[in-house]
């Protein structure tokens, strides 16, 4: 069995060190690329979502590499990921591909379901294959943590690029080591590196927050790398959503001390009462959240036609009036390009830095100086 | 004066507006029934409406600002499911609150949870629930309940007869001249079912001598056999049963071709009508012409379209 995933943001840091740790060989597809996205999109149904056709394009790609089987997320609704595999599968199977998905999702007819498919997959003693779990939390929260840092720096950095510079190696080093202690050591290090890097002090930044579907957000490919966009236009990101909080919330149900977003859950209310699949409600909670900490925007990210993030956007205007932050949703697809993108997030930094500038002249009004 | 519950014709009106009117009625209500959808309600919600919204929701949006002014409160239930382990659509989930959030000088809105999914939770009890909340006595309350499903059921055995929602709810009559053909046409009962947004397709059908058969007049049970060969059991209730529906009457030799109306940028039927294309394909015996509505959508490439599909599947049976 050659297996590989699809990729999303630094998954495939996660995925390679946890499917090589229980013993598989393991094909990481080639980066997201127009190539990618060709091939997805040519042979995927035209009004599915992005991160469908992106996905497909990956498992097209890494089939060429001569990759035998794919791992994804199922899901029991109402969200469409949940039928991702069952649609994918079928049109590898018109297309004539000899390619087996292999779906993990919550049991639906029978308990056992999920845990055939674990055990088909696990070559090694369960020892090891805690041991791989371990090894590849670690380097997908150290990433994280690093990548957090990056999204507030990155706005004032001296020289474009140094920041980027040490997360490529970050990663590669990651990939690299296979023990615990050099994981934490690598952590700290470059951490301590980035925060030590040369800023531009003069340099008036903006707070944003960003939020919306969680592949959209994490995928710098399908984005168009909008958050180094924002760095560069001199705003801080901030990001509730990474893969490392993601998977303490939902895979290890949330024993590790990391801020989740069942807070953010519960201040969606009043302005959306029920969960809507996805990441609706988080969207929702997390701009309450954070527009009660101090910000100055927020930008919601989503694929075109993703339904639970339309509710969200739908109701955001409400969360503007009452606490005064401008938002900006952004829909993405195939047809997405830069210029139009970068055009829109400019206009919007600008508006949220002249905002930014005039509450704090009547601010100074107040005072009297 | 009794107070008046404003209802929109739309979205799930066309699947349990008996429910909804017999129990408000049983508790006392005046119940105000919005207009038929039209170019000025379809403008009203296109007006509040973010753009992404998809069409039936633009004009379930409409349908309450044509209501705004004209009734005490709005019923605008919250649609989580109506069938164990099965969601409608997310929209259905948040439509409330984006109802509140776009129209700021709403009445009272009675937005009570139906949620089907979970084991042992079903309709009558969460309508019960609702009309204790609304503080009716239990006595009335029960029997509202009793009375309502009662009227759904036989709203539900009539659709299963043959008959056309359009006939039992508003009244609408088809001129079938000679019967010619039967075609199956599948989609959400809020865009096949409603004449303005499906440019009223089921008398397009009708003048052409065709009888459209609908997901709504196929048995249950058969619709569920029909879907076991489904890759992966369908969590969207009207997904489940356009694809139930599609894949028993393709096996019915008086089908002669089947039609899918979606409307544009619909999630759950993005993925539905792929597969549905893909296993038709694979078992070669009956065309498929699929749809797409919206607000933009031109009548004239709809008959086109529709005229030439019925063309070609007439030449097809006489071949």
């Amino acid at each position: 069995m050659k297996i590989t995933f699809p990729h999303m943001g630094n998954l495939s840091l996660t995925a390679e060190t946890l499917l090589k740790g229980i013993g598989l060989e393991v094909i990481v597809p080639p980066a997201c690329s127009k190539k990618t996205l060709s091939l997805g999109v040519q042979h995927s149904p035209e009004f599915a979502c992005l991160p469908l056709k992106i996905n497909l394009g990956n498992y097209l790609e890494a089939y060429e590499l001569g990759a035998d089987t794919a791992l994804m997320v199922g899901g029991i609704g109402p969200c469409r990921i949940g039928y991702y595999g069952a649609i994918q599968q079928e049109i590898l199977r018109d297309l004539g591909i000899q390619m087996e998905l292999i779906v993990l999702e919550p049991p639906d007819a029978h308990p056992r379901e999920l845990w055939d498919k674990i055990r088909r997959l696990k070559k090694v003693s369960w020892k090891r294959v805690l041991e791989a779990i371990y090894l590849a939390w670690h380097k997908t929260r150290v990433m994280d943590l690093l990548e957090e840092k990056a999204l507030i720096l990155r706005a004032r950095e001296a020289n474009k690029g140094s920041i980027d510079q040490l997360l490529g190696e970050a990663r590669l080093q990651l990939e690299r080591t296979a023990k615990i202690a050099q994981i934490k050591w690598l952590g700290q290090d470059y951490l301590s590196q980035i925060e030590s890097i040369k800023l531009d002090e003069e340099r008036q930044t903006v707070k944003i927050l960003l939020v919306g579907e969680i592949y959209t957000v994490l995928e710098p490919f399908v984005n168009l790398n909008l958050e180094k966009q924002l760095n560069s236009l001199g705003v801080e990101v901030l990001r509730p959503l990474f893969l490392s909080s993601w998977i303490n919330e939902h895979l290890l149900g949330g024993i590790l001390n990391i801020e989740g977003t069942k807070k953010a859950r519960e201040l969606a209310k009043p302005f959306l009462n029920s969960f809507v699949g996805g990441h609706g409600r988080e969207t929702v909670g997390c701009s309450v959240q954070y527009a009660k900490r101090g910000i100055d925007g927020i930008i919601q990210i989503a694929p075109l036609t993703c339904m639970p993030e339309i509710v969200a956007h739908s109701v955001l205007p409400k969360v503007t009036e009452k606490y005064d932050v401008p938002t900006l949703t952004l829909y993405v697809d195939e047809q997405t390009g830069e210029a139009g993108l970068l055009t829109r997030l400019e206009a919007f930094a600008d508006l949220v830095r002249y905002r930014q500038r005039r509450l704090k002249k009547n601010e100074n009004h107040v005072f009297g100086y | 004066m009794d107070k008046t519950v404003g209802i929109p014709r739309a979205l799930f009106y066309y699947y349990l507006f008996p429910l909804w009117d017999v129990f408000f009625r049983e508790l006392g209500y005046k119940v105000i029934l919005s207009p038929a959808t039209d170019k000025r309600i379809v403008n009203l919600g296109i007006e509040k409406a973010v753009d992404e919204v998809c069409y039936p929701v633009k004009i379930y949006y409409g349908h309450v600002a044509s209501l705004l002014k004209k009734a005490d409160c709005l019923f605008l239930p919250r649609l989580v499911s109506i069938q164990e382990r099965s969601y409608i659509c997310p929209k259905f989930m948040g439509l409330p609150d984006m109802i509140r959030a776009n129209f700021p000088e709403h009445p009272e809105i009675i937005d009570h949870t139906f949620d089907g999914s979970r084991k042992g939770q079903s309709l009558s009890k969460d309508l019960e629930h609702l009309g204790r909340k609304l503080g009716h006595p239990p006595e009335t309350v029960r029997r509202a309940c009793a009375e309502s499903i009662a009227a759904l059921r036989e709203y539900e055995t009539k659709l299963k007869g043959g008959q056309n929602p359009m006939t039992v709810l508003d009244g609408a009559r088809f001129g079938f001249g000679e019967r010619k053909l039967k075609v199956a046409l599948l989609g959400h009962g809020y865009n096949i079912y409603d004449p303005y947004a499906s440019m009223n397709i089921i008398a397009k059908l009708a003048r052409l001598g065709v009888e459209a058969i609908t997901a709504e007049s196929v048995d249950p049970a058969a619709r569920d056999q029909a879907a076991e060969v489904l890759p992966k059991r369908m969590f969207w209730t009207l997904g489940h049963r356009i694809l139930g529906s599609a894949l028993y009457l393709e096996q019915r030799d008086d089908i002669a071709g089947i039609i899918h109306m979606a409307s544009f940028g619909c999630g759950p039927d993005s993925l539905v009508a792929e597969l549905l294309e893909r296993l038709l394909k694979r078992r070669r015996r009956k065309p498929l012409l699929c749809l797409t509505i919206d607000e933009h959508t031109g009548e004239a490439g709809l008959d086109t379209r529709l005229e030439a599909f019925i063309d070609m599947i007439a030449r097809r049976k006489i071949s």
